[in-house]
């Protein structure tokens, strides 16, 4: 009965954004009662849209809850003794429930972009109508080939499980997260598509909020993924290149450079096409970014199943959206004003090679990514490109944009002097030789990367502090660029020391042998089976030692998931200001004897903590923009900038 | 051309030779830094010469899994047809089995012996790496649902 229910309310949300595509369009011409009716029309459906989608999702959300087996999601990966919030997360643990949230979370933009309306009446209708166009296609895709209402008879009695790998909290969010980006820059593509339809021009500030807060989901989304993948995989490391994770990382590199193109466009007029084509380029890379997920082209843990039927729909309607908005770009775009003038030294320069710099590891990441699909499908012949291609090409590119960042806010708009800013930035180029000082007295060994990247931190977040200094008094949000640009540098800290200066043992120890790692000495105490809800556990005890004394005890873990049949490993990390303590415990080796692998990683939580601060400077920014609304005239009324 | 334009000009070439060079730099290191997949009968008629990093992925043989004083294990990856030995020092994943499926990174030593640098198994019961699935139709040890 439920799973029928959910049926008919996609079917509804799929009527609803048929009319909302259609209405919105014709909204989008100039004003006339005609048009008028189709605006209201289009908001409507928008509203109705979102409210089925809403209803189909709390539907499968409801079989999930009740451990309905009779829907054979739920039946395939949901089980009763599950913990409750597993039961939830079980919902995007697979490909049909992951794609209903997209959809979602597409629903929940399109509504966000009716109930603002921001940038006035046309604009709002054909990015409306755009939005509309998007769900059509994705609805499509769920009910003809990914439907997750369909029924099992008989139900069976108890559900297969979730993966064990996703059962855990940080993976709970890290999804929802994710999709609130990747689809929240199809708000910023609905825009900018409209504004080619309605030649105007104001559409990035309207567009601001919604590039804000797809940002901030992304950050945060991919911060999550890797701190997930740090403490589960065992592995120690945070960041592998996996195409996945490189198909994250692609749209963040584009939203970012979008961020600051954007606000240049809006504050002084300039690169109003190369805005657009960024919008563009972005949701694209969202798009592509499910395909490589979805179609299971790719091995990985998101792999759910793959279905050659899948891949090529997800195919054309990459291919019907890219083409479609480039064409409308091509054919558009020239009858748009032409950008406005910058002197060569000027923030708008700065913000160019930004772009250039981020687009420019885009490629890099992007053909790292797409060079083994592609010599697959040409040749059959399989490789991989591991980190060291990254490490060679990504690094350096980014390396040179985080030595750029601080001059952006220290140039004025159109015209800046260079040699002031110069002057302005002496005291964080200070902090920076500083951090430099400190790493070479500090570690061992001496790389000439680890120090070339603290006195690059230093520098960035000196920067920061000088122009927080600057802006003593100023709205809150005045303060956003310099939060994360400090957040940066934070980042960058945490992974220069990571990847620097990580320190590993591996030791096969029986109980009362001691192994040592960097500065730490474990002892230990042999292994003991402990339950959990819906695992049996085989935990180790390992007591950190400080002369004779216990400081504190570690348990690393071996899961096994009976109704899934599977084994995981569950780590054991110590995080202390400076460094993380890191354990994962390997195979019996008979005589009470066990393999323990340990790694001690300066400054790995700065990894994840620049993230955050990163995001609450965007946070920060987003708040700005929301209060202004009520204080400021509507963009409509504005002279055009 | 007045002193502005000269400025503008440089920059635009400026960005043009960052750009190519950017490219440049992109082939030069995807054409040294790619890593080969091959099956155990790859590695053997293709002549994989020892030192060179590549992957390696097939069955772990039946009762082939040893391991050694320290932390290294030592186990044969097959394809059926032909066999490589492994050798690794590290924790296995926590799905790595005997008669089943594995993907390692790593190279030959000079006795022929695959030194390996990490090895990944499956994620879950129910999925396996194409590529090891592409290499084990080949040699037809793959059944459908297997």
């Amino acid at each position: 009965m439920l799973g029928e229910l959910g049926q008919l309310a996609l079917c509804f949300a799929l009527g609803l954004s048929l009319v909302m595509a259609v209405s919105g369009l014709l909204g989008a011409r100039a004003d006339a009662p005609n048009s008028i009716l189709a605006r209201s029309i289009a908001s409507a459906s928008t509203m109705g849209m979102m409210v089925f989608v809403v209803l189909a999702f709390g539907v499968l959300l409801a079989g999930f809850v009740t451990s309905d087996f009779s829907i054979a999601v739920v039946a395939n990966n949901s089980h009763t003794l599950k913990p409750m919030i597993y039961k939830i997360t079980g919902v995007w643990g697979n490909h049909e429930g992951s794609m209903l949230l997209w959809v979602l979370v597409l629903s929940l933009y399109a509504g966000a972009v009716a109930a603002m309306g921001r940038g006035g009446a046309r604009l709002t209708s054909a990015a409306l109508g755009v939005q509309g166009l998007l769900a059509v296609a994705f609805i499509l895709f769920i009910l003809f080939t990914s439907n997750p209402f369909l029924r099992l008879d008989p139900a069976p009695f108890e559900g297969a499980g979730l993966n064990p790998l996703l059962q855990d909290p940080g993976l709970a969010v890290h999804p929802p997260m994710l999709y609130a980006g990747y689809v929240g820059l199809s708000a910023s593509f609905s825009y900018a598509a409209a504004a080619l339809i309605v030649g105007e021009a104001g559409w990035a500030r309207a567009a601001r909020p919604f590039m804000l807060i797809a940002w901030i989901a992304l950050t945060c989304g991919i911060a999550l993924g890797s701190w997930w993948a740090y403490y589960e995989l065992g592995w120690g490391g945070f960041w592998f290149w996996d195409p996945v994770e490189n198909a994250s990382l692609m749209p963040w590199l584009i939203a970012t450079a979008l961020l600051h193109s954007a606000l240049a466009t809006e504050k002084s007029g300039a690169f109003r096409t190369w805005t657009l084509l960024l919008a563009i380029g972005g949701f694209s890379l969202s798009l592509i970014g499910t395909f490589l997920v979805r179609s299971g082209v790719l091995s990985s843990v998101h792999a759910f199943a793959s279905d050659p039927t899948r891949g090529f729909f997800i195919m054309v309607l990459i291919f019907c959206a890219i083409g479609g908005a480039l064409g409308l770009f091509a054919w558009r775009a020239p009858t748009l004003q032409g950008g406005a003038t910058f002197d060569t030294v000027s923030r708008e320069s700065v913000l160019l090679l930004n772009n250039v710099f981020l687009v420019g590891a885009c490629a890099a990441v992007f053909v790292g990514t797409l060079y083994p699909l592609g010599l697959d499908a040409l040749t059959g012949q399989k490789i991989s490109v591991g980190p060291p291609y990254y490490a060679l090409t990504f690094a350096p590119i980014f390396f040179a944009l985080l030595l750029l960042v601080p001059f952006g806010p220290q140039l004025g708009w159109r015209r800046g002097d260079v040699k002031a800013a110069f002057r302005a930035l002496v005291p964080a180029l200070g902090l920076g030789g500083i951090a430099a000082l400190v790493v070479l007295a500090m570690v061992s060994p001496r790389t000439l990367t680890g120090v070339m990247a603290f006195a690059v931190a230093g520098w960035l977040i000196g920067a920061s502090i000088l122009d927080f200094f600057k802006r003593k008094g100023a709205r809150a949000s005045a303060f956003a660029a310099a939060l994360a640009h400090a957040g940066l540098g934070v980042t960058l800290m945490g992974v220069a020391g990571t990847t620097m200066w990580r320190s590993e043992a591996l030791d096969v120890v029986g109980p009362g042998e001691t192994m040592t790692v960097g500065p730490y000495t474990l002892r230990f105490d042999g292994v003991a089976q402990v339950r959990g809800p819906n695992f049996q556990a085989t935990q180790a005890q390992l007591a950190l030692m400080d002369g004779g004394r216990v400081v504190t005890v570690l348990r690393p873990e071996k899961r096994v998931y009976p109704a899934e049949g599977q084994e995981v490993a569950d780590t054991a990390i110590r995080t202390t200001v400076l460094r993380d303590l890191y354990l994962a415990l390997g195979d019996d080796r008979g005589n009470g004897r066990w393999t323990v692998r340990a790694y001690v990683s300066p400054l790995a939580p700065f990894i994840w903590l620049g993230a955050l601060v990163m995001a609450a400077g965007g946070l920060l920014s987003l708040w700005g923009r929301l209060r202004l609304k009520f204080t400021a005239p509507s963009p409509a009324t504005q002279p055009a900038e | 051309m007045n002193t502005k334009k000269r400025r503008r000009l440089y920059f635009a070439a400026a960005l043009v030779v960052a750009g190519g060079v950017l490219a440049v730099a992109i082939v030069y290191q995807l054409g040294n830094n790619v890593l080969y997949f091959y099956s155990p009968s790859d590695v053997v008629q293709k002549h994989v010469e020892p030192g060179v990093a590549f992957r390696i992925g097939g069955l772990v043989e039946k009762a082939s899994v040893r391991h050694g004083a320290s932390a290294d294990v030592h186990f044969v990856v097959t394809d059926g047809a032909r066999s490589v030995p492994v050798e690794f020092a590290g924790v296995l994943p926590a799905l790595f089995r005997e008669g089943q499926g594995v993907v390692a990174t790593g190279a030959l030593n000079p006795t022929g012996t695959f030194q390996a640098t990490e090895v990944l198994a499956k994620h879950d019961e129910k999925y396996m790496p194409p590529e090891l699935v592409a290499a084990l139709k080949r040699q037809g040890r793959w059944k459908e649902g297997e």
